[in-house]
């Protein structure tokens, strides 16, 4: 690959695929690159970095809303609304350490992967807050939708299509985000020594509770036995948060304690080592130093523990879960064995997988997240089309031949 | 009046052999055809737009919308999907060479999963037929416009609707997990279903809010959640829209966001006192409703701090309810806000743009600026954490004249919604009222790439056609 393009600036994004359009040369976009392994390998003559177009251009805390340049690091932005006691509301992971790799991640490759935390089962997704986008699309043309609004119906809403479209359909250039006042307190009733089907019960029970929970993990003894923070509950745990403002808290856990005292042994952790747990549940941290691959399989809650215990059985998977039970973060030998086996468990759970890291040959021969059925994957061709007629756009990164 | 464009004379005159073609894809029943039959369907909650269509279809399972649509396809007739057609921006409103295919038919609920927490429910069920079947166990659907009581849960995909407690719980694109479609060809897809995050492009998140442009809905699966222990309101009332205004960015950087945060410029406090009673201020310049949920105990912290800020802003009244009743009665005003303003004149538009919170005042006097240009009436209703504003514009239908001003002044009050650095609609959908306002918002490049999706999805552009998008001469939705 010859060097990357490093364009400053959204006119240099515009001139750069203008000129990869007219000469159809494919690029491989990036932001810093920490999210190159993600997916499938792409196939492109050339890089688009767009990390060098970066900054803040807007932040109104009183209105909830956060602009930056997609090139901005993610963590120069957590640092600037956690100054004015605010906080990115889907909590979005740095996964730095299962993807092994060093370079810090950008608000462009968070929101084109749709990386969402375990504030996702409570606030949403990260596309959901998502509330303008400017970005530059296959054939060199500046687009926008959305706003800086809270509230906006106007057009169709191309910033949840291009979230999560892994740079296939468009280069972000500029995002604008809602943000939330950052609670005052957390806190978190962990009940321990409990099976994955009666932890997950535990987390739908806390989830359906008045109490307002904003996140329930279950993770295996020897997942807990990974984190600082569980390790030395030396026990399987199942995990629920509760952010808020301290008194609500102190209640809300409590209530939540009696709850649930009638799954288990209930403790209580303070504010500090909730949220060191929790960090370690967002960023995969279980799993950190598995070799071979990691898969996210996203089901119905209730299906989990079947999940999980089909690849325990198939091929002696190591897992966590987060969103109730309805994520569950799966490492294994990165072998098209072990894959079918996680394939077949997201299909029984109704779900959906997603595999994130392995080495390049199974990423290129496996197919990483579903293929669609054929009514879906022709419109999913067209609309491609409809942003990057010639397919310059990271081609083959989410299917091949797309 | 917004132009719409001359119907297929090919079609018209086709007229019998289509709707006899619907007759053997549908019950009996299922097809409508008459002249005085079609006119509940000539219109929706833009009253000022009437246009009988050519016929209704009303199909009872996905498999019928999906023959229905597959034959309308290949005969080339125009597809208006309709819920409950109660949409303010004429989403729903026919073409007389089309075929409205309504929905209320699927009106079943196909399952609850409360482990799970989630519904899968048909296109026709109300929203609040969602919320009445959950509730029993203390769960809800969190979305609640204030036609509840009527629109369907399809419509509010359609429009991507939201509610008086959308600050706290989102708007229905956030609260989705799955869709049952039917393409304009007549093929049946399936989108997501009852976990998180489906992998692949966001076609919830593009559906969601594309108004009948790329494909029938037939089925939703909902999120639902358990509701919190309780919830109180409080009302506070203020000299000046400024000030209720401050209040507002106050209460939000103390770090509170209450569940809903109404606000009601002095008409619309008038007309909702004098029709509801609810004992609002008459003295008021403006006037907010804020929510809390919880414990009683954290709803008294809530109220409290909220009610110190509030303080500090000079109020001239100040009411935090003790009760359930005398919550309802707080809000018994605000939601009664339209049937009010239609007691003082029967006809109104209600817009809908975005703002920027931080605009409102001046928003607000620009608009009394007008309200004096133009002759006519405003009431102005604000949900003020999220900057969604209500103007209601008072006229006579009587009196072509007193439309088109309205119509005038709408269309000022949007373009001054954008100028500020909002929106056109922040909840209403674009429908045919906001269509030829789109160049104001978006440039053709960034509508050009939104026609291209829609060609991706309904080649002929024979779904939902001339709303949107302006009509341009030469693309095919012009044919
Ligand atoms: C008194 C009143 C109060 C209102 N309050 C609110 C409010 O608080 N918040 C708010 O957001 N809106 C509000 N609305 C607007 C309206 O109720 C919403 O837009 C609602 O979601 C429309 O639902 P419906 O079933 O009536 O849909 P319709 O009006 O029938 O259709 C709406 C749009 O969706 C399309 N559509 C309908 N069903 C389908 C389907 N199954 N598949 C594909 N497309 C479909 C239609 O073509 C149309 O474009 C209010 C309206 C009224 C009259």
């Amino acid at each position: 690959m010859s060097e990357a393009l490093a364009p400053a600036d959204e006119e240099g994004v515009v001139t750069a695929l203008a000129e990869a359009y007219d000469a159809g040369v494919p690029l491989e976009i990036s932001g810093r690159g920490s999210k190159r392994g993600m997916l499938r390998p792409v196939q492109a003559a050339r890089g688009l970095s767009v990390a060098g177009h970066a900054g803040i251009t807007l932040y109104s805390p009183q209105e909830l809303v956060i602009a930056a340049k997609a090139g901005t690091r993610l963590d120069e932005i957590e640092a600037a609304v956690a100054a004015h006691g605010q906080h990115l509301i889907a909590e979005p992971p740095d996964l730095s350490g299962v993807l092994g790799v060093r370079a810090p991640q950008t608000l462009g490759g968070v929101v084109a992967a749709n990386l969402s935390g375990p504030r996702r089962i409570a606030g949403g997704a990260t596309r959901d807050h998502v509330l303008g986008v400017r970005a530059v699309n296959g054939r060199g043309e500046l687009i926008r939708s959305g706003g800086r609004v809270l509230k906006n119906v106007t057009g169709l809403d191309l910033c949840k299509l291009l979230s999560g479209s892994h740079g296939t359909l468009a280069v972000l250039t500029e995002i604008t985000l809602k943000v939330l006042p950052a609670p005052e307190r957390c806190g978190t009733v962990t009940l321990t020594g409990i099976d994955p089907t009666k932890g997950v019960a535990a987390l739908s029970a806390a989830l359906g509770s008045p109490y307002g929970v904003s996140a329930a993990a279950y993770l295996p003894a020897g997942a807990a036995a990974r984190v600082p923070a569980l390790a030395w509950l030396g026990a399987a745990v199942a995990l629920v948060r509760v952010e808020d403002f301290a008194p609500s808290v102190a209640y809300r856990t409590e209530k939540l304690r009696q709850e649930l005292a009638r799954f288990g042994r209930t403790e209580l952790l303070d504010d500090g080592a909730s949220r060191n747990a929790w960090r370690a549940v967002r960023d995969a941290l279980p799993l950190r130093g598995e070799e071979g691959a990691i898969w996210r399989v996203s089901v119905r809650p209730s299906a989990a523990p079947a999940a999980a215990a089909a690849v325990v059985g198939a091929f002696g998977a190591r897992w966590f879960m987060d969103w109730g039970g309805g994520l569950i973060w799966i490492a294994g030998p990165p072998s098209e064995a072990a894959h079918d086996a996680v394939v077949a468990a997201a299909r029984a759970g109704g779900g959906t997988w997603m595999l994130l890291r392995a080495p390049d040959g199974l990423r290129a021969a496996a197919s990483v997240i579903p293929q669609e059925p054929p009514a879906l994957a022709r419109i999913t061709s067209a609309v491609k089309a409809a942003f990057d007629p010639k397919g310059i756009l990271n081609p083959g990164r989410m299917y091949p031949g797309v | 009046m917004i132009a719409q464009p001359a119907p297929k004379q090919e079609v018209l005159a086709r007229r019998d052999a289509i709707v006899a073609g619907l007759r053997r894809l549908l019950p009996e029943s299922g097809v409508i055809a008459e002249p005085i039959r079609l006119r509940p369907y000539e219109t929706d909650g833009l009253a000022a737009y009437r246009q009988p269509p050519l016929a209704v279809a009303l199909p009872e399972t996905t498999e019928q919308v999906a023959a229905v649509l597959r034959f309308l396809h290949e005969e080339g007739v125009r597809i208006i999907p309709r819920g409950a057609g109660t949409s303010l921006s004429g989403g729903a409103l026919p073409m007389a060479d089309a075929v409205v295919v309504g929905l209320m038919r699927l009106n079943r609920i196909l399952a609850i999963d409360y482990a799970d927490r989630c519904a899968t429910v048909q296109a026709g069920v109300t929203n609040i037929g969602i919320t009445q079947a959950v509730q029993g166990t203390g769960f809800f659907y969190a979305p609640d416009p204030s036609s509840q009581l009527a629109c369907m849960i399809g419509g509010n995909v359609g429009m991507n609707s939201g509610g008086a407690h959308c600050l706290r719980y989102g708007v229905t694109a956030n609260n989705l997990l799955g869709l049952k479609i039917v393409t304009v060809s007549g093929e049946i897809i399936d989108i997501g279903g009852a976990h998180l995050d489906a992998a692949g492009y966001d076609w919830l998140g593009l559906l969601t809010g594309s108004e009948g442009q790329l494909a029938v809905v037939t089925e939703v699966t909902v999120r639902i959640l358990r509701g919190p222990e309780g919830a109180r309101a409080m009302l506070a009332a203020f000299r000046a829209n400024e000030v209720a205004g401050a209040c507002v960015d106050a209460i939000i950087s103390s770090g509170i966001i209450p569940v809903a945060l109404e606000f009601m410029d002095r008409p619309a406090i008038h007309a909702c006192e004098a029709f509801a009673h609810a004992g609002y201020p008459l003295d008021a310049e403006a006037m907010l409703i804020i929510e809390v949920e919880g414990s009683p105990a954290e709803q008294d912290f809530l109220l409290s701090r909220i009610r110190e800020i509030c303080e500090r802003h000079d109020p001239i009244s100040l009411k935090v309810s003790q009760s359930a009743e005398e919550s309802a009665a707080i809000w018994k005003g605000r939601k009664g806000a339209f049937g009010a303003v239609g007691r003082i004149s029967p006809d109104y538009l209600c817009m809908d743009g975005t703002i920027p919170t931080g605009r409102l005042p001046e928003v607000l006097r620009r608009i009394g600026e007008m309200s004096e240009r133009y002759g006519l009436k405003v009431a102005n209703i604000f949900h003020a954490g999220d900057g969604n504003l209500h103007p209601l514009i008072m006229f006579d239908a009587n009196d072509p004249d007193s439309f088109a001003r309205a119509e005038r002044f709408g269309a000022d009050v949007l373009r001054l919604c954008v100028e500020v650095g909002g929106c056109l609609t922040g909840e209403h959908g674009v429908g045919v009222e906001k269509r030829d306002l789109m160049d104001a918002q978006f440039t053709p490049t960034d509508l050009a790439q939104q026609r291209r999706i829609k060609d991706a999805f309904d080649p002929l552009w024979l779904l939902n056609p001339s709303k949107v998008f302006p009509l341009v001469e030469t693309l095919k939705q012009a044919a």
